[in-house]
């Protein structure tokens, strides 16, 4: 029994672990569905939004929820500036070249982080009004942190959900991410929804970020997370937004288990590994919904 | 503009097409080979830098350059190369044998990676060479018996029978040749059957395909080739910097290769080598740029990371073809005054359909 309840609590806390993942990949998928593109800054982003968010909440000292809407709302800017001045000239370049501007923007955001005054190179926290306390249900003890993980997370994946399927705008960037031009035949500003495609991915990496902080703090390098959510996306095949979802959370879970019964090392491979033999036996990822490109 | 009229066919083959050329790098060898009576120690280990960046950059712009296919993995082939060298050097196996072992034990990796990455394609590939360069980066730090994990291993000089490469002047001889040697070697791979399949498939692999090229077979060659020469570089950086641990070799490095490819000019073995100089005077440069603006070092980080990250973003837009491409463009300028029209070199966009038809 003792044995059955340490593994469940292990499986919350890699669900918990896999929630950040999902989010991050849905930003990675979102983005690549509606333009394909792979954004590398996501991570980078998500720690420019937990930034925002630790100077709002902690520095100006404003509420919890205004700080954090703030912070989105900040973040759903500069995503769509993004989009606008560096992203949208190279509208029809092959994919490297795209690969390496975004691995450039994540670069900049690191250096902009480290030079404003009061962020730099310290660790912070984002005081949070649930953070310190645990929930136990049974004989299971979970933090409020994870459990606040877990909510948002299934809160943004409903509501994404309800957005593409009821609202106009929803469809219409739907109709963007399956065919650009067709799309545009039939009036959908295919450029500005590009545009707020990218203000909800970098407004979501802002979400993850804050929701983070108060387990693994606020710090320049908390981006390389992102680099853990590309398992995450391409084991859920890249295209696909429940895909993104369900490779967060098996990847979650994978890690906290070899992290447990594996020997020490293998949990930061775990993902990496995980990656390459889903690769290896589907190329396109297990929710694959491409077939062969045309010429 | 100079026209040539050819005769022959062997005329057509040949590396050097114009007696011109053959002047200017004749000059060039000559200037190479006296530079240890002209320069100082510092300048002549920088130009050995050159020689190891420029054999590990031949090796990305192979793949990403040649192929198409965008590396974020460079870094581990480098690491292999690296570690290869030093262990065989330690148990006795001769400098000759060693370097040429540590270019196959990457090239060996590579094709076992293709394994799984064969069949991927753009992005795919991207982050699956991404992933397996973290793999390798982990496994150099836990197998310490092997490796001796992060306290790293000292790498002893290069000893070739009795003589020992102990002198700066001797490593840049020999990392220089082996650049000569790497810079000969791929200019005739990629004019043979196998280098018109490679840029073959970077411009479209369908069509690639149709005309009977085997990609997976391609692709894992184009992979173990580009391992091999990273590796190589990775051994002389082993000898180079005589102390390797595996935080050398994180995705900073993969980046380095990458930067260096894409600021040099992606496809022009030009570009790997105007690329490597580039690479190696650009922390240089960073540190004017602090001094002149009187930045504290505190901010070297973030100035390292920014003009990385600008340089990646503005040649990008501005230029894609890189320092290479902007020397022929001022050339093809000179060339044909007053007659060069800005739209000889206009960038071609492609209005692709989606990869996700359904």
């Amino acid at each position: 029994m003792q044995g059955l309840i340490e593994f469940t609590q292990m499986i919350i806390s890699g669900v918990a672990t896999g929630c950040i993942y999902a989010i991050v990949a849905l930003g990675f998928v979102l983005i690549y569905k509606a333009s394909e593109i792979v954004n590398f800054a996501q991570g980078d982003l998500m720690m420019l939004g937990a930034f925002l968010g630790f100077s709002f909440i902690t520095l100006l000292g404003m509420p919890f929820y205004l700080g954090l809407m703030l912070a989105l709302a900040c973040m759903a800017l500069i995503g769509a500036l993004l989009d606008r001045v560096v992203l949208r000239p190279m509208a029809g370049q092959p994919v490297f070249a795209i690969v390496i501007i975004t691995i450039g923007i994540g670069f900049v955001i690191r250096a902009v982080v480290i030079s404003v005054p009061g962020w730099g190179t310290e660790t912070y926290g984002i005081a949070t009004p649930y953070s310190g306390g645990v929930t136990t249900l049974g004989g299971l003890v979970i933090s409020n942190e994870h459990l606040a993980i877990i909510g948002a997370t299934l809160a943004l994946v409903i509501v994404l959900y309800l957005f593409f399927r009821f609202t106009m705008l929803g469809v219409a960037m739907q109709a963007t991410s399956q065919n650009q031009l067709a799309a545009y035949y039939v009036g959908v500003p295919v450029k500005s929804i590009l545009s707020m495609i990218w203000a909800i991915s970098a407004a979501t990496a802002a979400l993850v970020g804050i929701l983070l902080a108060p387990i693994t703090f606020v710090h320049v390098n908390m981006g390389f997370i992102g680099l853990k959510a590309f398992p995450a996306a391409v084991i859920g095949g890249f295209g696909s937004l429940p895909g993104a979802v369900v490779g967060g959370l098996i990847i979650g879970v994978v890690e906290a288990l070899a992290g447990f019964y594996l020997p020490e090392g293998f949990k930061d491979i775990a993902a990496y590994v995980l990656m390459l033999l889903v690769l290896a036996v589907r190329p396109k990822g297990l929710f694959a919904q491409s077939v062969a490109k045309k010429v | 503009m100079h026209v040539p009229m050819k005769t022959s066919y062997n005329e057509d083959i040949r590396l050097i097409r114009q007696r011109g050329t053959l002047v200017w790098y004749a000059l060039l060898a000559l200037a190479l080979l006296a530079a240890p009576f002209y320069l100082g120690e510092h300048h002549l280990s920088q130009l050995s830098f050159v020689g190891i960046y420029a054999i590990a950059g031949l090796g990305a712009m192979l793949l990403v350059g040649y192929t198409g296919q965008v590396s974020l993995g460079q870094a581990a082939f480098l690491a292999i190369g690296a570690y290869t060298e030093a262990i065989l050097q330690k148990a006795g196996v001769p400098f000759a044998a060693s370097l040429v072992l540590a270019g196959v034990m990457a090239g060996l990796t590579g094709a076992i990676l293709s394994l799984s990455t064969a069949r991927l394609a753009g992005i795919y590939l991207a982050i699956a060479t991404l992933a397996f360069a973290f793999i390798v980066e982990e496994v150099l730090t836990r197998w310490e018996s092997l490796t001796n994990g992060s306290l790293g291993i000292l790498v002893k000089r290069i000893q070739v029978g009795g003589f020992t490469f102990d002198a700066e002047w001797k490593f840049y001889y020999l990392s220089t040749g082996l650049l000569v040697l790497v810079l000969w070697l791929m200019i005739n791979l990629l004019r043979s059957r196998t280098g018109r399949a490679l840029t073959a498939m970077r411009d479209s692999e369908i069509s690639a395909q149709s005309l009977g090229i085997h990609l997976a077979r391609y692709k894992a060659i184009v992979l173990a080739l580009s391992g091999a020469l990273t590796g190589v570089a990775g051994a002389l950086y082993a000898h180079r910097i005589q102390f390797i641990t595996p935080d050398q070799f994180t995705i900073m490095a993969s980046v380095e290769l990458l930067v260096l490819v894409v600021v040099g000019g992606l496809g022009s073995l030009h570009g790997a080598v105007f690329g490597a100089v580039f690479i190696v005077m650009l922390p240089q440069f960073i540190v004017l740029l602090r001094d002149a603006f009187g930045i504290s070092s505190t901010y070297q980080a973030g100035l390292d990371a920014g003009v990385y990250g600008l340089l990646m973003v503005l040649f990008m837009l501005f230029e894609p073809h890189g320092i290479y491409g902007r020397w022929q463009k001022i050339k093809l300028y000179l060339d044909i005054f007053p007659f060069y029209r800005k739209a000889t070199f206009r960038r071609q966009r492609m209005f692709q359909k989606s990869e996700q038809l359904r």
